[in-house]
């Protein structure tokens, strides 16, 4: 071909390209910018109270907290103007994963009872569980971190933990000591995530993963010290009363034949299966004694939040189309409970 | 037009011991180069641009678990080792080294699409990816010939280095035009990674025209001398010419160990937040965009095995610093700016140095064969550290590592000692 035909060629061909791009990005940003100015300021409130939280899915107010009735009073749901993409709260604290603004990375933001923030921590990874001791006292988090090479570039994850009282900060649980089946344990591919506390404020469950087995874990914040408690327990998620764990087990011990949402009674040692039959790949929560909500992704970038008796009876229940991230703000403990602690 | 062709030196004495210098400020590197080299900047930018917001979209966006993710990851290493052999192999063959580049990077850029028609499904996700790859896969040995082929032989280093140095501009800007756009468009919802698979997709498409534009197959040139057979792509390893490139890309495969262990060292030692992890590899990336093309130009005065040989002593070098008695900032900047250089030193190098030795018709899967040797040891040496790193420990396992280093370099100057010289060249290419 001779040159400037070429050229023109060319010239044309990038021309074209430009503009889909221009377009493309043009298209995408101005209902990017209706949702983020969504919400009501003071809407949502994570004072105790018989309500539901959850991130909204929706296309139009899509990230933003919303608060919803339990049980439902009809009166819909309300919008806030926080925006996040995980998040927990108990007693009046809450924990808010989201993205910082200019250079697209994450921050792990604690939230007083108006959603007012407290302390912003920097997060290295993608945010993906969330949770806060019973008091409102420590709050977690877990990411997902890419680069650390003995998995071959393939995520791993990083949990960290703060004392909202002292401002104490465990950036990582993978230097503490570990002690598998009471014998101490190192390698380099530990793995830690889906953080709960008990109500005493200095022990935790989370789920440990090392040589292709995930165990269940008992933690020490006195001691720093995890000792596993048994296999095939992931992201658990303790009772309102201590006694027993909610979790995904992976179905045959293997995360990709799905999760089967499950709970431990910590006493017996028992597993019962939920009546939710679908894979759940979340942290559930406890809505009360006997109920247990998680998301249930649904097509490309939406999911509901649903709940299920917590003692294998019943069917799953749809209580927050379009939304995930579930939490429920039990009303205030009754004097003789807080006694017991 | 050629530039190259211009400066191309006789060749038909033999040639002194030293190779015959590229004369001072000319411009040797022939446009084809050049065009070969934005070619993979953009598709690098496009590329990399959704390599670096993959894990925010399939968990953000889609809401899927980053195990999913982990699983497709998984897929595509193996198959692309092997394609780059068939890529190659096709290319030598058919001898449209071009087009089989072409399709390759055509088949990469239709996957930026097929991100969006996939939706949240793993399966149809995992397919789009093993598509991406295999047209990385395909594409790199044929674009490699393709310099190769544009470029007299005294100046292959300097070809590889600017061709090289190019790439990673594109490696290293592609994330931040993923986070430009995403500041622009202000949210990561799904219509948000929507615009950004287009732009890439566009972006993509660009490098595709300026290679179907900008840059000539030299199909022409070499007239088929022996037919391609399979028998004969196995009997290039039957020579000892051949065989000593590909046996050192595999034992200096063998001695590298993954990027990410040396980052983990590094961030553990200093402390560092683990956010800023990432940055590890954009200062190595620095250095090597900086160096490429220098180091390869230098290489070809000084010789190409030793500027190998030194890019591998930087390394264990690197290593060796790793747990040495410097403080963590200095220990970090000398140990990525190790890092760097080695790469500058090795990769263009290696195929600057493998193509001469290969015979023209062949030439293609020849290179396909040792990018292959190279990644499959690095794939076994990753693992074999893994274990080292959990057996003894990261300092010893890092000055293991650094012996190991040591010891690949004696056996590449005793393998690459062979008849490293030309082949005398044939009437058509030396009339190219």
């Amino acid at each position: 071909m001779k040159p400037r035909p070429r050229i023109l060629i060319a010239v044309a061909g990038f021309v074209a390209l430009l503009a889909v791009a221009i377009v493309a990005i043009g298209t995408a940003a101005g209902p990017a910018r209706r949702i983020a100015d969504a919400g009501t300021p003071g809407a949502v409130s994570l004072a105790p109270g018989p309500r539901l939280l959850a991130r909204s899915l929706a296309a139009d107010s899509r990230d933003h907290l919303i608060s919803v009735a339990t049980p439902d009073t009809g009166g819909g749901r309300t919008v806030s103007t926080t925006s996040c993409v995980r998040l927990y709260a108990a007693a009046g604290t809450g924990i808010c994963l989201r993205l910082d603004g200019g250079l697209r990375t994450f921050e792990a933001v604690v939230l007083g009872p108006d959603l007012d923030p407290r302390r912003t921590l920097p997060l290295v990874g993608v945010p993906n569980r969330a949770q806060v001791s019973p008091s409102g006292r420590m709050v977690t988090w877990t990411v997902f971190v890419t680069g650390d090479s003995y998995n071959g570039g393939h995520f791993s994850t990083r949990v960290g933990i703060l004392d909202t009282r002292t401002g104490e900060l465990v950036s990582t649980l993978e230097d503490w000591s570990v002690l598998v089946d009471d014998k101490p344990y190192e390698a380099a591919d530990l793995n830690f995530w889906g953080v709960t506390f008990t109500r005493d404020d200095g022990h935790f469950y989370a789920t440990m993963s090392t040589a292709g087995r995930r165990r269940l874990v008992h933690g020490d914040l006195a001691t720093r010290t995890l000792r596993t408690v048994r296999e095939n327990v992931e992201c658990p998620s303790l009772s309102p009363d201590g006694t027993r764990l909610a979790f995904k087990s992976a179905v045959d011990g293997d995360p990709r034949h799905g999760w089967r949402l499950s709970v431990l009674d910590l006493a017996g040692g028992t597993v019962t299966p939920l009546a939710e039959t679908r894979s759940v790949d979340d942290q559930a929560t406890w809505v009360d004694a006997r109920t247990v909500a998680y998301a249930l992704p649904r097509g490309r970038g939406h999911a509901d939040v649903w709940h299920v008796p917590a003692d294998g009876s019943g069917v799953p229940r749809l209580v927050i189309p379009d939304a995930d991230s579930p939490v429920a703000l039990a009303p205030p403990e009754a004097p003789e409970e807080r006694a017991a602690t | 037009m050629y530039l190259s062709t211009i400066d191309r030196p006789a060749r038909d004495t033999p040639r002194p011991r030293r190779r015959a210098r590229p004369r001072r400020g000319r411009v040797a590197i022939g446009p084809n180069v050049l065009a070969l080299g934005a070619v993979s900047l953009l598709t690098d930018v496009s590329s990399e641009m959704v390599t670096a917001v993959l894990p925010l979209y399939f968990v953000l966006a889609l809401n899927l678990s980053p195990a999913a993710y982990g699983v497709m990851d998984g897929l595509y290493t193996g198959a692309t080792a092997l394609l780059r052999l068939v890529g190659g192999y096709i290319a030598d063959r058919t001898r449209r080294r071009k087009r089989i580049a072409g399709v390759g990077y055509t088949i990469s850029a239709v996957a930026k699409l097929g991100l969006l028609g996939a939706g949240a499904s793993a399966p149809a996700l995992g397919a789009v990816i093993v598509a991406d790859r295999a047209g990385k896969g395909l594409r790199s040995a044929p674009r490699d010939a393709l310099i190769t082929l544009s470029t007299p032989e005294p100046l292959l280093g300097r070809a590889f280095g600017v061709h090289r140095a190019m790439d990673s501009a594109g490696a290293f800007l592609g994330p931040l035009v993923a986070l430009g756009l995403l500041s622009i468009v202000g949210a990561t919802t799904p219509t948000a990674f929507d615009a950004l698979f287009v732009t890439s997709f566009c972006i993509a498409c660009a490098g595709v025209l300026t290679l179907a534009l900008f840059t000539r197959d030299h199909r022409d040139e070499h007239p088929r001398a022996k037919p391609v057979t399979v028998r004969a792509a196995v009997a290039l390893l039957a020579s000892p010419r051949v065989r000593g490139p590909v046996y050192a890309a595999g034992v200096l495969g063998l001695a590298t160990i993954g990027d990410g262990f040396v980052y983990l060292v590094l961030m553990d030692r200093q402390g560092f937040p683990a956010g800023w992890f990432p940055l590890y590899a954009v200062g190595t990336n620095l250095v090597y965009l900086t160096l490429a093309a220098p180091l390869g130009a230098l290489a070809d005065r000084w010789g190409r095995k030793r500027m190998l040989l030194c890019g591998y002593l930087c390394l264990g070098i690197g290593y060796l610093l790793l747990f040495g008695p410097l403080p963590g900032t200095w220990t970090t900047a000398l140990v990525l700016l190790c890092l760097g250089t080695f790469y500058a030193a090795g990769d263009g190098v290696l195929m600057a140095l493998a193509a001469p030795v290969l015979p023209a018709a062949l030439r293609t899967t020849g290179l396909a064969l040792v990018q292959t040797a190279q990644a499959l040891a690095y794939l076994a040496s990753s693992v074999a550290f893994g274990f080292a790193w959990v057996t003894w420990g990261p300092a010893t396992a890092t000055r293991v590592a650094a012996a190991a280093v040591l010891a690949a370099i004696a056996v590449t100057a005793v393998v690459l000692t062979g008849p490293t010289r030309t082949p005398a060249p044939t009437p058509e290419e030396a009339a190219e």
